[in-house]
């Protein structure tokens, strides 16, 4: 299994108890003093302040004032390390994401471990580290956790779950259910880099590439938008599983309303197209982990567009199409060549043609 | 991206139509074989863009959608043995069989792998020496050397616990089996640029001459699409019949000889069942003597399956072009991409899944605002 960016567990400077054991027995879930020592040597180190360090059953946290938005999403991703990132960041950074396009400022987070007896400690430092590493950059605090042991062959490794607090901002009333006839259609940037990135390393798909995961925390672009257009911004949407199609097509379901995109408009880079193409793929229904999908008011979208332009995550931003009267529920995309086609919902996973 | 943009072009794409609006002057019914073709028509929407009198219909050139019902259950139940590796390609896994797909199977703990060529279905034989790896080996001309490479490789390596569960077919005898029927309306032919690009040309003069058809080696691509209909159409009107290379890019007369030795040495032509058309003569190939061992028909010997196509199921009237999918009374009602009751509905190669999933069960009405909003 390809695992890009794990570092040898000679690199990492860690105290000396966790040595006793490179790699995780069931004890580290059991409660006892290898779980105190993997959540003092690993843990607190990593996510340290004050809420997680009173090591409480429940953090104690003071959101400030306002209502609260609270997100959960789990993580399964395999391989654990790919191109551009890992299950650490993807972790944060989804849960981040999901509270950013709720029109909330995200502000803490809880993480929970399921770890296969068996797991290498080295690898699970690295996945810790960049936890910590998108928490900082995302500005949220890493406040409570939990870890479990699997016996070996009954779990993949690793798997996380991240929960989410943040605060809905002053006045704001975005939803996927508030995009209105006329609204214009943006994307923050290139689809389907995320997905392409995992296909591209994972067991019997190895292509050579460039493709890097796009995983980023949005809340820092979604902030200047909305602080540049307000309430000018009906919904937005980070196009996760499913890609920018199954994106679109719910909040076209949500709001009752059609959505026109047209084709050439949706920035795609060439690798992805490329990669697409010889799989069989459409590249709008890959996933993304690092792009938001705006609806704004038609006189609104210029300054949305520039404002994520200048922001170096939506440098690639584009305005894809409108909200037209016509064709409720619907998602029509005008092809290269002047013709019209529905885009459905797609059923389960993508799968690549026989030929 | 070389070799796929120039041929995506809008504004040529908008002249060729319209070169196809002014030789057009009666009605023209042309198939495209290959489901990759139907794809690509849907979802470019090339046949919006063709005079009304020009239909395309669609043709049987989808792997999935053709492999006998009795096949899948075969595939199942191999899937379902304990020490066995089934490796496919992605879009088979959702195909039905009587009692349910191989997504099924794995669900229930056997070992279904998807992979993206044969070649590692061979390597996963050599690292598991302790398990039967068995490929799914269907489709047309273009896949079988890629099969037909894994058993020569096989054998070569003396591997024991590698076959090849196969159903190849051929486009040829289905072109013959189209023509031959007394309901077949289809005056041209786009033949399977990828079929073309191992096989060549070479076997369709003489289809061409005995039923008097144009045939137009054809690509994938919106430009090559049109370009090969636009050359169908002026054979038509023309009143003449004979093949020519639309996608000469890629395919040669004479193909890629080194496939076809290779296919040679591996396969013997065979009498093959289509799901949905029944038998056609010397319409497939299977391993041949020296490579029957190979066969994952005679490693596993399957018995008591009980195989039931749905009565609702209309998928064989579509592949021989007789109805349009919307014309099946299940189509978007009891069957969808979600509970497919004809593999039709599968593959996105598939003529009705294409129709289903960009709309083309929509009237006219509820499309009509997606034009006029760019008008």
């Amino acid at each position: 299994m390809p695992n890009q960016g794990a570092p040898d567990f000679s690199n990492w400077s860690c105290p000396l108890p966790l040595r006793d054991y490179p790699t995780i027995v069931m004890g580290h879930g059991g409660g006892g003093k290898l779980g105190n020592e993997l959540v003092e040597h690993l843990f607190l180190p990593a996510f340290r302040n004050p809420a997680l360090e009173n090591l409480g059953d429940a953090a104690v946290i003071e959101p400030g004032s306002g209502r609260l938005a609270m997100s959960t999403d789990s993580f399964v991703v395999q391989p654990l390390f790919f191109p551009g990132g890992s299950i650490g960041a993807l972790a944060v950074n989804g849960t981040v994401n999901d509270l950013a396009v709720s029109g909330a400022d995200p502000k803490f987070l809880s993480a929970s471990f399921i770890l296969e007896e068996g797991f290498p400690l080295a690898q699970l430092a690295a996945i810790v580290e960049a936890m910590a590493d998108a928490a900082a950059k995302a500005g949220v605090r890493i406040v409570t956790g939990d870890t479990k042991v699997v016996e070996r062959g009954h779990g993949d490794g690793c798997y996380i779950n991240t929960a989410g607090v943040g605060v809905i901002r002053q006045g704001m009333s975005v939803g996927p259910n508030r995009a209105q006839v006329g609204d214009v259609v943006l994307v923050s940037g290139t689809i389907g880099d995320h997905g392409m990135a995992i296909m591209s390393v994972r067991e019997g798909l190895e292509f050579e590439s460039q493709i890097k995961s796009d995983c980023a925390a949005l809340n820092g672009m979604i902030a200047d938008v909305l602080d540049s257009a307000g309430s000018s911004v009906h919904a937005m949407r980070d196009p996760t599983r499913g890609g920018l199609a199954s994106t679109l097509n719910e909040i076209a379901t949500a709001s009752n309303v059609g959505i026109e995109i047209e084709d050439d408009k949706v920035p795609v880079r060439t690798e992805v197209q490329s990669a697409c193409e010889l799989l069989g793929l459409d590249p709008l229904y890959v996933a993304n982990e690092g792009k938001a999908v705006f609806f704004v008011a038609p006189e609104a979208a210029d300054r949305v567009l520039r404002c994520l332009r200048s922001h170096p995550l939506g440098s690639d931003a584009a305005i894809i199409g409108s909200i037209p009267v016509q064709h409720p529920r619907m998602l029509v995309a005008r092809t290269a060549i002047g013709a019209n086609r529905v885009i459905a919902t797609q059923i389960g996973e993508q799968l690549p043609r026989i030929c | 991206m070389r070799y796929l943009n120039e041929f995506r072009d809008g504004e040529v794409a908008q002249r060729m139509a319209r070169e196809i609006w002014q030789v057009a002057t009666q009605p023209w019914k042309i198939m495209e074989i290959c489901g990759g073709q139907t794809h690509s028509i849907i979802r470019n929407g090339i046949d919006q863009m063709l005079p009304p009198g020009i239909e395309m219909i669609h043709g049987p050139g989808c792997p999935v959608c053709v492999t006998p019902l009795s096949l899948i259950d075969k595939a199942l139940a191999i899937a379902a043995q304990p020490g066995v590796i089934f490796c496919s390609f992605g879009d088979m896994l959702r195909v039905p069989g009587t009692d349910g797909d191989l997504f099924q199977i794995k669900g229930r703990g056997g070992d279904v792998r998807v992979v993206y060529s044969p070649l590692h279905a061979v390597e996963l034989a050599v690292k598991n020496p302790d398990k039967q790896v068995v490929f799914f080996g269907v489709g047309f001309e273009t896949t079988a050397p890629a099969n037909a490479m894994s058993v020569h490789l096989a054998k070569r390596r003396g591997l024991r616990n590698f076959s090849l569960l196969v159903s190849h077919v051929l486009v040829p005898p289905a072109i013959e089996a189209i023509m031959s029927s007394p309901e077949n309306k289809v005056q041209a032919f786009l033949a399977a640029g990828h079929v073309c690009s191992v096989m060549g040309f070479w076997e369709y003069p003489p289809l061409a001459d005995q039923f008097g058809i144009p045939i137009v080696v054809t690509g994938f691509e919106p430009l090559d699409l049109l370009d090969g209909i636009r050359r169908a159409v002026i054979q038509l009107e023309n009143g003449e019949h004979h093949v020519e290379n639309a996608y000469e890019r890629i395919v040669t007369y004479a193909g890629n000889l080194e496939a076809q030795r290779l296919l040679a040495e591996v396969f013997e032509l065979t009498d093959r069942a289509w799901r949905g058309i029944g038998v056609i003569p010397n319409s497939g190939w299977r391993l041949n003597d020296h490579y029957r061992a190979f066969d994952a028909e005679q490693r596993f010997q399957i018995s008591g399956i009980r195989t039931e196509e749905s009565h609702l199921c209309k998928a064989g009237d579509v592949l021989r072009g007789a109805i349009k999918p919307a014309g099946c009374a299940a189509f978007g009602k009891e069957c969808t991409p979600r509970h497919p009751l004809g593999a039709t509905m599968v593959s996105s190669e598939g003529a009705c899944a294409a129709y289903f999933n960009y709309g083309r069960y929509l009237s006219a009405e509820d499309l009509a605002g997606a034009g006029a909003a760019h008008a």
